[in-house]
């Protein structure tokens, strides 16, 4: 028998506001325990909330990004339930008017099968605090640090029908809240964090099998290996003649295996009702098109524009503007090399990008500038130097040894390109290797080209790099063929 | 000394014919000798008062004193007072002291007031006798057998004795207007958002105001006046300037308006009361005021619709209370679970048990839409009756209560009855309207209270009326026998 696999996301995303969606405390990661909780977070007697706009601007912005629809009117909802980091006892939420539904996100496969993916909607909460397990004994810490931190969470339809996708999918909202500066995007701080809703269905099937909702994934590496686990659990049931219960699950990465958390049977009422300490939010069709007019330009849009304007490929395209920072690096490159768009992406994708796998650093710790990159990439185009000497030069602008034109100064690696110098040397290296001359000219023409690579190693060897390379093959194919 | 009005006390401290700190020593030795019978207070805070009576004499010697300045008040213990106990009269928070103020109070001590202590009130609010206050119930001045009403009763009863000249309330289905119309003074509850609501403890944050009890409308106008206003921590508070409410209590009432609507002088008033209020219309009457019959279809759903409505919020507002992180916590919990039962079981009292009882009953899927969502159908109905009425008057005016303040333990075992005390009361709450109970009379000894209502932000008029209504009048002067100065 063949299952498909239907998956369906929620994604949780924080929000890079200042302070808290309810209060003004700051929402800085790593403080010390319960020094970024006020009155309001701590849910003392007689605390209210009141919305942070910028987190509504936040979720405004991200669903204009995915063209959904933007409410005109949102209410917050209570979510009543129990938890030790939960200080109000109920969590505020929006239930039934979220401000963000019906959107929708391209993705692109391995194979370059692109698909739509529909998002249902998008609606905005508070996060709780952190249960801490260490270091009390056999009691429970709290830290509400977190309490109250704005998020987005983000529903899909169920329609991934595989880990890939939804990874895929994952990823292009990741790349999105980072584009639209609204989260740091941050994985291992929470601060973008998944649960996966997966079920099978024998192939062909139309209605929905019964799904486990697998919480809290935090690396997309995770989403993939929890998917492929889960799938893999439920096909042994029901190829067992068993039946699959709806209930939440734990992915446990060390194990690579999820494990159930509750029932359904045990699953909360949570008595969602509007919250009567918020007023519902009301935007406006001026308010909704001000915040449009903010928007940056979006991934699709980018790389679009990189394939139409620049030439690139496909490829390239989708690879720098995946992440907003290296777009951004790679044009500002371009732009200080003053064209040679494939040059430059050759570089950002190649030596930069290999340096920063290297040293596992972000682009924005890169010691080479992206205008010093520019610079590299101008010296390559005038001809001052080879490509060859220019990964010499990076090298050294990696190092710190300062910017292009410095170091080709003081290391003297300008390219030799006075054709009297250049002969000079190439009679030299012909006249050292009499036996491959005459090996060469006793070749019948097909095989020449590859022996005369021979001979521009030696010359290139001889001018320890600087020489014009082209100037080089000319010079040696007249007078070896003359 | 006792019998001062607010307005009175202003003048004698402005003219320096008394310091804030002689006065603030006398009502603190008042209260400490009179209260261990009325039991109004949870808390006394002589030192706080003293200090804050200092302070304001320096301001009225410097000349930047404000009317308030240098008057007692006390604050019901559901609004936050920094550093002092805040108990909401319940075990649960019997060890809290908070650690900031709530809008009202920090205002209210702002223009100089000086804090004589915090008052008795039933439980988180929930009650309509004060007998539900885990310090047992403050009692009625007028009959010590009787209670003052509630919730705000310690507040009344406080007031009714003189022990202070004027408290803060909170009002969620009557819980000022009821006790102040038991004890014989006069209760404001404004339009909701009028107020801050910022550390009061919340009830149910759709219903819950705050507002002030004193003898006069005059003294309510002059402590609205500085309560009321935007607060940009409480998002439901309106940004809206403030009236002055003093300057428009003169205004003559020749061609006002009154609505009086048949539902609420039907067969469920007491006769005595039903004649006090006619009286008082004649008084109205003469002042130039004309009455007319109104209709408010579907007030008789009014409690029904509060007791879903207060209740789901309620149940979800006290979640907090959880013994994790300030209040009661139970002994050697032995998991999470009996932390959460056992400190909630052991510190709520059985009316606030039942409340959040039925308030998770009603939010609870399946029931939703029947409760709560029918509920809110009602509410707007209510809200629209009274639409509705304004279009024909300025002013709708009644009974406050359907009966004078009952015995002690008389409603304990049925709460239904109990809850039938606020049926005039709890529909302005519903709508979210002002209105206010003035003394009206007395009914075999007891207070009998006149309730006026008005559309959205018209408290001006409801102290206007009042006050004229008390300048012919003088019921709001009279003092429980026991607790006039010899």
């Amino acid at each position: 028998m063949s299952w498909e696999t239907v998956i369906g996301l929620e994604i949780h995303v924080q929000l890079a506001t200042k302070s808290k969606i309810f209060s003004g405390a700051a929402t800085a990661y790593g403080a010390d325990a319960n020094t970024q909780a006020c009155a309001v977070d701590l849910g003392l007697p007689g605390v209210l909330p009141v919305i942070n706009e910028e987190a509504i601007r936040s979720a405004v912005k991200f669903g204009l990004a995915i063209d959904a629809q933007i409410a005109p009117h949102s209410v917050f909802a209570r979510k009543n339930y129990f938890y030790p980091d939960l200080p109000k006892g109920y969590q505020i939420s929006q239930f039934e008017l979220p401000i963000v539904s019906g959107g929708t996100v391209e993705i692109q496969l391995q194979d370059g099968i692109k698909k739509t993916i529909n998002v249902t909607r998008a609606h905005l909460e508070e996060d709780a605090g952190k249960s801490v397990h260490e270091g009390f004994g056999n009691l429970t810490g709290i830290d509400l640090n977190r309490a109250g931190t704005p998020l987005i969470e983000i529903v899909s339809e169920p329609e991934m029908c595989s880990a890939e996708e939804a990874v895929a999918y994952m990823k292009k909202i990741h790349t999105l809240v980072r584009y639209l500066e609204i989260s740091d995007g941050n994985m291992q701080e929470g601060s973008f964090r998944c649960d996966a809703n997966v079920s099978i269905r024998a192939s062909g099937e139309t209605s929905l099998g019964t799904r486990a909702e697998i919480k809290n994934i935090n690396s997309f590496r995770f989403v993939e290996q929890a998917i492929n686990h889960e799938v893999e659990r439920q096909i042994d049931i029901l190829e067992e003649g068993g039946k699959v219960v709806q209930e939440t699950r734990l992915y446990d990465p060390d194990k690579n295996e999820t494990r159930s958390m509750r029932s359904k049977e045990e699953a909360n009422d949570y008595r969602y009702f509007p919250d009567p300490d918020l007023l519902p939010v009301e935007l406006s069709r001026d308010e909704i098109d001000a915040i449009r007019t903010q928007l940056p330009e979006l991934p699709d849009a980018r790389r679009s524009r990189f394939i139409k304007e620049l030439a690139l490929s496909e490829y390239d395209s989708e690879s720098l503007t995946a992440n907003k920072e290296i777009a951004d690096y790679f044009e500002s490159a371009l732009s200080a090399a003053g064209g040679e768009a494939k040059l430059c992406s050759n570089w950002v994708m190649g030596e930069l990008s290999a340096a920063l796998n290297r040293e596992n650093k972000e682009i924005s710790e890169s010691p080479v500038s992206a205008n010093m990159l520019g610079q590299l990439v101008l010296r390559i185009k005038d001809n001052t130097i080879s490509n060859n000497i220019a990964k010499q030069v990076f090298e050294a602008m990696w190092n710190g040894e300062g910017d292009a034109d410095g170091i080709i100064e003081a290391r003297g690696l300008k390219q030799l390109t006075d054709s009297g110098e250049i002969e000079k040397l190439v009679d030299d290296v012909i006249s050292d290797n009499p036996e491959q001359v005459e090996q060469f000219r006793n070749s019948p023409e097909e095989k020449r080209g590859k022996l005369i690579g021979f001979f521009v190693g030696q010359v290139m060897k001889k001018s320890r790099g600087k020489a014009n390379p082209q100037q080089v093959n000319q010079l040696l194919s007249e007078k070896l063929n003359g | 000394m006792f019998q001062h009005t607010i307005a009175e006390l202003s003048q004698l401290l402005q003219s320096k014919s008394i310091s804030s700190v002689a006065l603030t020593r006398a009502y603190i030795e008042r209260c400490e000798s009179l209260d261990t019978e009325l039991n109004c207070f949870i808390t006394l805070t002589p030192e706080l008062a003293l200090q804050q009576a200092k302070a304001a004499d320096d301001r009225i010697q410097s000349g930047t004193s404000e009317a308030l300045t240098g008057i007692p008040i006390a604050h019901k213990d559901i609004f936050c007072s920094k550093n002092i106990k805040t108990s909401c009269g319940s075990k649960m928070l019997d060890n809290f002291v908070a650690p900031y103020d709530a809008t009202v109070v920090e205002r209210l001590a702002n223009a100089g007031m000086v804090t004589l202590g915090k008052t008795n009130m039933d439980e988180f609010a929930m009650g309509s006798s004060n007998e539900t206050s885990f310090y047992g119930p403050a009692l009625n001045p007028w009959d010590k057998q009787r209670v003052p009403g509630g919730s705000s009763g310690g507040s009344a009863s406080a007031v009714a004795a003189r022990l202070v000249a004027g408290a803060t309330g909170t009002d969620t289905g009557g819980s000022i207007r009821q006790p102040a119309a038991m004890c014989g003074i006069t209760g404001l509850k404004p339009t909701y958002g009028r107020v801050s609501r910022y550390g009061m403890i919340a009830y149910a944050s759709s219903l819950d105001q705050g507002g002030p009890l004193t003898q006069t409308a005059e003294d309510a106008a002059m402590l609205l006046s500085t309560m009321a206003g935007f607060d940009e921590r409480d998002s439901t508070s309106v940004d809206r300037p403030v009236d002055n409410y003093n300057s428009e209590l003169t205004n003559k009432l020749d061609g006002i308006k009154i609505g009086l609507p048949k539902e609420f002088f039907n067969q469920n008033l007491d006769s005595d009361i039903g004649d006090n209020i006619n009286s008082a219309i004649k008084i109205l009457k003469e002042c130039g005021a004309v009455f007319k019959e109104i209709e408010l279809p579907n007030s008789h759903l009014s409690i029904p619709a509060y007791y879903v409505v207060a209740p789901a919020e309620c149940s979800s507002n006290l979640e907090r209370y959880d013994g994790v992180r300030y209040g009661y916590r139970c002994e050697d919990p032995k998991d999470l679970a009996d932390l959460y039962c056992r400190s909630r079981g052991e510190s709520f009292g059985e009316e606030v048990k039942r409340r959040i009882m039925i308030g998770t009953y009603v939010l609870s899927s399946g029931y939703y839409d029947a409760y709560y969502l029918q509920a809110q159908k009602i509410r707007r109905l209510i809200r629209d009756d009274f639409q509705q009425a304004f279009n024909d008057v300025d002013i709708i005016l009644g009974p406050t209560t359907p009966t004078t303040a009952f015995k002690l333990n008389e409603n304990m075992d049925d709460p239904v009855s109990m809850y039938l005390s606020d049926i005039y009361t709890v529909s302005a709450n519903l709508a979210g309207l002002p209105g206010i109970s003035i003394p009206s009379g007395f009914s075999n000894g007891l207070p009998v209270g006149m309730q006026l209502m008005g559309n959205y932000f018209q408290e001006s008029k409801l102290l206007n009326i009042a006050h004229q209504y008390q300048l012919q009048t003088d019921w709001h002067k009279q003092i429980p026998g026991e607790f006039k100065e010899s």
